[in-house]
């Protein structure tokens, strides 16, 4: 669990920025109207200063945020405002991009996720990803979901890799529908289906933190339901980030909000004070549609 | 505040707004002749009050249908939300102030020909001032987003509750001097009592009105007085 100590490496650094982490501000440059949880859960995403450039542009200013474990954290803000660049940041699907460069700190249970040591494949397995269009493997359903854990070397046998299946198949509410037909193809299901799928492909190697950047956005109503119930259950389990286009789902399903405008983060606090009673003017006109 | 893109939505929030200011207007009106009447036994003047009280109940349903179409099709956030739920509960607050209007109306008949008795009269009088000050001032101070006086108006209510007291024992004192003032002085007893309680339907809409301003809840104690009931138990023992 990762706790502000002094043993922490920041805190080893200049006087001035070990009184900034003990008294718990965020950043000196930080203008983000912050509003902490009566009883704030462990965090188990931390970002300081994250700033992401693409080539001399730069999308992402200095974003420092607390993800708490076993809650859902919203991402809102309109196209562009960097919260889906950020996402990407927490497991480095940036490095993907040419000439995209992150600066800032993040760490994940206190360890730096871009130390260079660190094994990228494995980070991604602890922090999956489930992203707007469903995009099941083309195999079947039963290959899509023991592919991870098979890669990962996470199953000994034939029969723990069928648990592994079975079991997060389970998770991701899914079994039912697809008992029958475990062997044929996974593109065969219908989109909430397939969104399902990817959920129990990203549960099945065991990850800690679950991103997903608009689950729900190419799903019709009752298939999107199906999702929010299934992140409302995932939530005892997993640290869940979701970005959200659908400003009534990120009240439904998320506990704590976060408002990004313009690559700031504006605003983050419980979800029933961003919707019901938001402090910053802009988050306001945001989420009331006065924007501009 | 910056409008909204959707312009409709603007519009049917101004609707609302527009429905709670009508309904103010004719609920401060209607205890303005309401007391009136009773105290001048005007017949024809506490007939009309009863019949607005007819279109209050209306404009409240009225405003209750459009609450909750805005709320099914826009899905508003923040002080949208705010301002709907609240305009709900304050429509409510307003037809219930309506009623007591009315109930005050009705009691005309039963005060007999000859109405109060004239110092009576003053202090009922002063109190009904007092609610229809009240009533139009937390509509104004709503209309101008005004946090504070809405903060200071919610413990004027207390000044309702002293006078209340003050023609409770006037009253006791004239049914003690004169047993036939017994039946006027007790309609004359629920009507007080029917101000006061519109005193504290006005500090209810005055704590929703603050909250649409805020976003914060008032806190809950309030200062009481209401000291009627040691009044009886005074004079009982």
């Amino acid at each position: 669990m990762n706790k502000d100590t002094v043993m922490e490496p920041n805190a080893m650094q200049l006087p001035s920025e070990r009184i900034v982490e003990r008294s718990d501000l965020y950043s000196i440059k930080s203008s983000t109207v912050r509003t902490p949880d009566e009883t704030p859960l462990p965090t188990r995403v931390k970002a300081r200063e994250v700033s992401v450039f693409y080539g001399a542009k730069q999308a992402l200013f200095d974003v420092s945020i607390d993800v708490p474990e076993r809650a859902v954290t919203a991402f809102i803000g309109p196209s562009g405002c960097g919260k889906s660049t950020f996402l990407r940041c927490l497991n480095r699907m940036n490095d993907t991009i040419e000439g995209c460069r992150v600066t800032g700190r993040i760490e994940l249970d206190g360890a730096d996720v871009y130390d260079p040591q660190l094994d990228v494949v494995e980070l991604r397995a602890r922090v999956g990803m489930v992203f707007q269009k469903p995009n099941p493997f083309p195999k079947s359903i039963f290959e899509n979901v023991a592919y991870g854990p098979r890669i990962h070397g996470l199953a000994r046998n034939k029969t723990e890799l069928e648990e592994i299946v079975v079991g997060s198949l389970k998770k991701a509410s899914l079994f039912e529908e697809v008992k029958d037909r475990l062997h044929e193809p996974g593109t065969g299901l219908s989109g909430g289906q397939q969104q399902r799928l990817c959920i129990a492909r990203a549960i099945a190697v065991s990850p800690e933190v679950i991103l997903m950047d608009e689950p729900c956005s190419a799903l019709d109503p009752i298939a999107t339901a199906k999702i929010e119930e299934l992140i409302d259950e995932l939530r005892a389990n997993y640290t869940i980030v979701i970005v959200t286009h659908s400003m009534q789902q990120a009240a439904r399903v998320s506990q704590r909000t976060a408002f990004f405008h313009l690559g700031i983060l504006v605003e983050e606090g419980p979800t029933e004070t961003i919707f019901t009673g938001p402090r910053e003017k802009r988050t306001q006109d945001y989420i009331t549609g006065r924007f501009g | 505040m910056g409008e909204h893109i959707v312009s409709s939505f603007d519009d049917e929030l101004k609707q609302i707004d527009r429905l709670i200011r009508d309904m103010a207007e004719r609920a401060s009106a209607m205890v303005s002749s309401a007391t009136r009447s009773l105290l001048g036994s005007d017949a024809a003047l506490a007939q009309r009050v009863i019949s607005d009280d007819a279109l209050m109940d209306a404009s409240q349903r009225e405003l209750d249908e459009r609450a909750i179409t805005l709320i099914a099709k826009r899905q508003p956030m923040a002080q949208d939300l705010r301002a709907v739920v609240a305009a709900i509960r304050m429509a409510a607050d307003l037809e219930r102030i309506g009623d007591l209007a009315k109930n005050i109306a009705k009691r005309v008949g039963a005060v007999g020909e000859a109405g109060a008795p004239r110092g009576l009269s003053h202090s009922i009088d002063a109190m009904a001032q007092m609610v229809i000050a009240q009533i139009e001032a937390v509509i104004e101070y709503y209309v101008a987003r005004n946090a504070e006086a809405l903060v200071e108006l919610r413990a004027d209510d207390e000044k309702i509750d002293i006078q209340y007291t003050a023609v409770f024992r006037e009253l006791l004192t004239y049914m003690m001097e004169d047993p036939r003032n017994i039946t006027p002085c007790t309609h004359l007893l629920f009507c007080a009592k029917n101000l006061e309680r519109i005193g504290d339907h006005v500090t209810n809409i005055a704590e929703n009105a603050y909250y649409v301003v805020t976003g914060a809840q008032l806190p809950l104690n309030r200062p009481k007085l209401d000291e009627t009931g040691m009044t009886v138990s005074a004079g009982e023992s």
